[in-house]
């Protein structure tokens, strides 16, 4: 039951939109940046660039996603219309608002500070403040969706909250409480300094508090394409969920220790001391659980479906697998850029490894794997996915949505795996030029070409992503039904309360966040003398 | 089931969860605060106690050797984006006054013809901040030094202004406009080199650096071999001492030509 879809479309539709200008924007990024491209000399427009690219990716995109899907989920899975559209509608304005708010001042070089911020770097005020609208807008969905669960839960008491619905609010969750590393960041440093107020920054205490989101806001953007594992694609490869209990403690897990660990990425700050940085380092390892978990119950879920399908052998019945079902195209995508980013991303928490990869191309490559690539291509299958409900027609042209979706996939490793090497090579990120032309870097050259081919194959796919759904708002009508979540092979009749309420878990996220975050913190904030003077955007 | 049944220890999910997480928690501190720390055979703990400070990042006074004494003067000035940047009629007209004394060198209308520095249309903090160093010997020069010893503060501030007021006038040594060299836009970047433009005008310009246009070419060329060679020292954390010791005798002249060769009315297009 759907019953605001002009609001879930709104959302899709903005977050799409934005999403295409973005990638626009990266595909130019790579090409200027690369031999092929000419220099443009003036360095300042690539980061206006950049800091349009990550501002959007990071933000808004993913964020309007998880709240399409969001909305989306909470008026099918728990059957119910949406409690408070009128505040839903009022987020999605402040999205709009803050968005335009923070495009300004970009696009006017005003706040070329990148989508990390990176104090003492302090841009326009009107940019922070639109990032900040952003985030409120975000928070009024997180409350939404809590008091969404919390009237269903009235209507059913004691009855097993739907899986999809659990996953979905464990992820606003996490969103809720690790945005507020952010936003203290934003509220108490930097918009003071921006408006003038103070001439100096704590930028050290500033990277502790942007760490705080900026690990966990991966897995925010993860939410929803691990939703879509566990309850889109087995239902639409016509299997099962192998566990619903394993799928509950995957969320429950990221809820936990996808936040206390954002220290991984100041492993090179001095600030930071070295017994924090290896704790963080640990819990880094343990979030790898709920993916292998997920990975394991995932594939279980479809050796279900192919073994339905007549599949035989140890591993005969991949074949018997629906491999023109874009679904399933778009899972095994996600789940081998999965498989690279993860390994890539287990280099990066080591702390001993990282000193070998730091803030080189190698991050770059890797983030883009996992976000643009596992993630993304997760949200694409999810549009795909939600589209006949949303316009009551028919997605007619399969085989332009598998062309879509291997060319996304082609284009990820084409431009990521180069990223990886070069970073190896000791290739720095965030730089606007390179000197080709030196023998020193000569040599990399041609991965550095290669990779911007495969930012060019990526933009083509996102346009045909777009111009795919565009034609799904004109074709003939067709009633797709009720949406539905898959099954469990095992429905549950009742849920232990643990494992079907948050309570326990945000207590337990926060009580980690008191302890691996607190101390660090505290003694940063009361430490004098440790500002520095702020370096104001394109002053003269 | 309600919040008294799951906080409870009779409840097996909230001991294992709460349970598991606090040992990971201990062992991990364990790990970070004490075993590593003494894992590490080229730093000496007092006790336990140090160790655990040590990896928290408490800071600590470790320095007992006193820091070098510093034998040249160094620059004093601070500048931001609003330095100057509001001047009085008043300054303007003390300032045109005290700069009769700087006209036998940078001429009566801020235009030399001395090869020293045209200083008409010069932002207010670039000389601000030169006359400061040259009174406090951050940077010398036979002939500057000692004019500069005897300004007042106020004094220094309303030539900068008046300086700063003058309009951009075309400099005595018309040469072809060059085309804007390797260095300038694009800097090089393997040897750590900026490009020049990007703070001296032509892609952008930072609080404190000079806009160049129509400036003497020996002057120009005379300042970075000065940098180059340390014997001009007044630069804020060897900014320009960095770059000039790595351009080539051949980027230095390529610089100091192309600067020289533009017409002052540039620099306003990218005011």
């Amino acid at each position: 039951m759907l019953a605001n879809k002009k609001l879930i479309l709104a959302h899709f539709w903005l977050a799409f939109a934005v999403f295409g200008v973005a990638l626009t924007l990266g595909a130019w990024q790579m090409f200027i940046r690369s031999p092929i491209g000419t220099w443009l000399s003036n360095p300042e427009l690539y980061y206006r660039s950049l800091t349009a690219h990550g501002t959007v990716m990071g933000y808004v995109f993913p964020t309007l996603v998880a709240m399409a899907f969001g909305y989306a989920i909470s008026e099918s899975a728990l059957e119910q219309r949406l409690v408070g559209v009128r505040w839903a509608w009022a987020g999605f304005w402040l999205i709009v608002a803050g968005s335009i708010m923070a495009v300004i001042p970009i696009a006017l070089g005003r706040a070329s500070v990148l989508y990390t911020f990176y104090p003492p770097l302090i841009g326009n005020v009107f940019y922070y403040l639109g990032v900040v609208l952003v985030v409120v807008g975000s928070w009024i969905w997180v409350a939404l969706m809590s008091i969404n669960l919390r009237v269903w839960r009235k209507a059913h008491p004691g009855a097993p909250v739907p899986l999809a619905m659990f996953a979905n609010v464990a992820g606003s969750y996490l969103w809720a409480w690790t945005a507020v590393g952010a936003a203290l960041e934003l509220l108490l440093q930097i918009i003071p300094v921006a408006a003038g107020l103070k001439a100096t920054i704590d930028a050290g205490l500033a990277r502790v508090f942007f760490s705080w989101t900026l690990h966990a806001i991966v897995y925010f953007w993860l939410m929803p394409t691990y939703i879509a594992y566990y309850t889109i694609v087995p239902r639409a490869i016509g299997g099962r969920v192998y566990s619903d209990t394993m799928a509950r403690i995957s969320f429950i897990l990221f809820l936990v220790v996808a936040m206390p660990i954002g220290m991984h990425h100041t492993f090179a700050d001095p600030q930071v001391g070295a017994g924090f940085k290896f704790i963080h380092s640990a819990f880094t390892a343990l979030v790898a659980l709920p993916t292998l978990l997920t990975v394991f119950t995932i594939c279980a879920s479809v050796e279900i479906a192919a073994r339905l399908r007549g599949g035989r052998g140890l591993f005969g019945w991949i074949r018997a697998l629906p491999w023109d079902n874009p679904m399933m195209l778009a899972l095994a995508f996600s789940f081998v850029m999965l498989g690279f980013g993860g390994a890539g991303g287990l280099i990066n928490m080591s702390y001993q490894l990282d000193a070998s990869i730091h803030n080189t191309q190698w991050i770059t490559g890797h983030f883009h794997l996992i976000f643009g690539g596992a993630i993304v291509i997760m949200y694409f299958a999810i549009a795909y996915d939600l589209w006949p409900h949303l316009t009551g027609r028919e997605l007619i042209d399969l085989r332009l949505i598998r062309t879509q979706l291997w060319l996304w996939f082609v284009g990820m490793i084409v431009t990521t795996f180069p990223w990886h090497w070069v970073g190896i090579l000791g290739m720095p990120r965030r730089m606007a030029y390179f000197d080709f032309s030196d023998p020193a870097i000569a040599p990399q050259a041609l991965s550095v070409t290669l990779s911007a081919v495969g930012g060019f194959m990526l933009l083509t796919s996102g346009v045909l992503f777009l111009v795919i759904l565009a034609r799904g708002m004109r074709a003939p009508q067709a009633d797709a039904g009720p949406y539905r979540f898959a099954l469990a092979v095992h429905q549950p009749a009742t849920v232990p309360v643990a494992l079907n309420t948050y309570a326990l878990w945000v207590g337990l996220m926060i009580a980690l966040t008191l302890t691996n975050y607190g101390y660090p913190i505290l003694t940063l904030a009361l430490n004098e003398g440790t500002s520095v003077p702020a370096v104001y955007v394109g002053a003269q | 089931m309600s919040a008294r049944d799951l906080f409870t220890f009779r409840n097996r999910h909230f001991t294992t969860g709460v349970g598991v997480t606090a040992a990971i928690l201990i062992v991990t501190a364990i790990g970070g605060f004490i075993v590593l720390p003494f894992a590490q055979p080229w730093v000496q703990f007092a006790n336990v106690w140090d160790a655990i400070c040590s990896a928290a990042g408490l800071p600590q006074r470790t320095a007992t050797v006193a820091a070098p004494e510093q034998t040249r003067r160094l620059s004093g000035v601070v500048l931001t984006s609003s330095t100057l940047s509001r001047s009085s009629q008043e300054a303007i007209g003390r300032g045109a006054t005290l700069a009769q004394r700087c006209a036998i060198c940078h001429g009566p209308t801020g235009i030399s013809r001395a090869d020293s520095p045209n200083l008409a249309g010069q932002y207010a903090a670039v000389i601000y901040k030169e006359l400061h160093d040259f009174r406090s010997g951050a940077r010398t020069n036979a002939v500057m030094s000692p004019f500069a010893v005897g300004l007042t503060d106020q004094e220094i501030a309303d030539l900068s202004n008046y300086y700063a007021y003058l309009p951009r006038l075309p400099a005595y040594h018309p040469t072809p406009q060059l085309p804007k060299p390797n260095i300038v836009i694009y800097g090089a970047p393997m040897r750590g080199i900026a490009p020049c433009g990007s703070c001296h005008g032509s892609l952008d310009n930072k609080t404190g650096s000079p806009w160049l246009e129509g400036q003497s070419d020996a002057y120009m060329k005379a300042q970075l071999e000065a940098f180059a060679t340390g014997e001009r020292r007044n630069d804020i954390s060897q900014q320009m001492r960095n770059i000039a010791r790595a351009m080539t005798p051949q980027e230095i002249e390529q610089a100091a030509a192309y600067y020289a060769s533009q017409p002052p009315d540039v620099v306003k297009a990218v005011d």
